[in-house]
């Protein structure tokens, strides 16, 4: 194991830095929502308070809990989410660490964070926390698969499953949302977004009205802060694995950190919209939203692109 | 002063608990998070769950019904909490003095930071409640 790769994975494109610009996103997200409302809003050191905060509160473990599960859960989500980052962030900076069929593993991982949830709710021993694993679980089970296959529409045209040959062909002859079946697969990828990070329309494994918090109803303390952290870091990873399929990649080089967080705020700022115009589904709903029109329309994607479009 | 009590002054996160209240504290509970009284600018924030809350607002006298339930309630809490009583009901009984099933005021049973006078109190007496306690941290 050499000491340059514990580096990347804890301090520059790995913990440290996703952690602290993805509490930074979690600010522009209450930001927003509090200037759609008409509000002032948080200041910008809020999710930095409020981590702080939970990690000198006392730890409760429930009476009825499993123990091990319920603690080790949240840090293996954190594990995972801080590994899709590093893997995408090398693959933009430096494309000769690339290697074939990355995009695949980065997928892979990206799933991890929430089977981890599903397990750390399950083992709480309470109802609602129980409930809400179980529907995120059907969650899962409807988002995967058009994320899969619009992903597959970018691997077509590419012709490789590595980032290294997605950005060479991006940069070669434009980029993937510069055709119809781009922007097609974007739109459903952006859904799918949506739904990975549990945000309204498809917050229903959390909803804080019915299942008072649902998943992580019973964490507190240091394992909630590691739960927001979670979804923090997931809000980071996720807009930067959409600009590295469809948008170009990312670059550090004199122009490029400019139109890189452009790019980035522009996405955060879709994903935050959606989330403050439009109200909870049911998960039936979801279900039939994702395998009805979000599948049709990444089949299409995949045909366009397939005929050349 | 140790740093994670200086966050805790920077982002208290509400519970409210409801006595047995008439409901008219509780509309003003809810007043203080309308963009009107943006309550948000001092990282307040009403959470569904007992386990993430660090001030419990407490409205209405308590009923004999609900006694048990809310000594659960503050033994559930993670430790560091404040407990806020709201509205003339919960610090005096109020007009339901002589109910048959009114068991006595909030402080009987509970450790109370700070009283809420009021029949209902304005949300801004709400929020100057809020940061007397954070001031005695």
């Amino acid at each position: 194991m050499d000491l340059k790769y514990l580096f990347y994975y804890l301090i520059f494109p790995g913990f440290l830095f996703t952690g602290v610009v993805g509490l930074l996103t979690t600010w522009v997200d209450r930001k927003v929502t509090a200037r759609v409302h008409w509000r002032v809003g948080p200041p910008w050191f809020q999710p930095f308070a409020d981590t702080m905060k939970l990690f000198g509160k006392e730890v409760i473990i429930p009476a009825g809990a499993k123990k091990t599960g319920f603690l080790i859960m949240p840090v293996i989500g954190l594990a995972a989410a801080t590994l899709a980052s590093t893997i995408i962030w090398l693959a933009n900076l430096d494309p000769s660490g690339s290697f074939v069929g990355d995009s695949i593993v980065v997928l892979y991982i990206m799933t991890i964070p929430a089977i981890a949830m599903i397990l750390g709710a399950s083992a709480s021993g309470n109802p609602l926390g129980i409930l809400g694993g179980s529907r995120e679980m059907k969650l899962l089970f409807a988002y995967e698969l058009p994320l899969v296959i619009s992903m597959l529409t970018t691997v077509y045209k590419a012709g490789s499953f590595s980032f290294e040959q997605i950005l060479a062909k991006q940069a070669a002859s434009g980029i993937m949302l510069g055709s119809v079946s781009g922007v097609i697969a974007f739109i459903v990828t952006i859904m799918c977004v949506q739904a990975k990070l549990t945000f309204i329309p498809f917050d229903i494994p959390e909803a804080e009205t019915e299942l008072a918090g649902g998943t992580h109803i019973e964490y507190s303390g240091a394992p909630l802060a590691i739960v927001k952290l979670n979804t923090a870091i997931m809000f980071f990873v996720l807009p930067i694995f959409m600009i590295t399929l469809y948008w170009g990649g990312i670059s550090l080089a004199g122009w490029g950190i400019l139109t890189s967080i452009l790019k980035y705020v522009a996405i955060v700022v879709i994903i935050v919209l959606i989330k403050n115009t439009n109200p909870r589904v049911r998960i039936d709903q979801a279900l039939r939203f994702f395998w009805g029109p979000m599948l049709v329309l990444s089949i299409i994607a995949m045909i366009l692109a397939v005929l050349g479009y | 002063m140790s740093l994670a009590l200086k966050a805790l002054k920077k982002s208290p996160w509400v519970f409210h608990v409801n006595t047995g209240a008439c409901n008219n504290c509780d509309i003003e509970i809810l007043d203080a998070l309308t963009p009107r009284f943006d309550v948000e600018r001092f990282g307040i924030v009403l959470v569904g769950s007992i386990r993430h809350a660090d001030v419990l607002l407490i409205s209405g006298p308590v009923t004999r019904n609900v006694l048990p339930r809310l000594k659960r309630l503050y033994e559930q809490a993670p430790k560091p909490v404040k407990v806020i009583v709201v509205g003339a009901c919960g610090c005096n009984c109020g007009i339901f003095r002589d109910g048959y099933n009114i068991i006595g005021p909030v402080d009987k049973y509970l450790p109370v930071d700070a009283y809420v006078p009021g029949c209902p109190p304005k949300p801004e007496t709400i929020i100057a409640g809020v940061v007397k306690v954070l001031n005695t941290l």
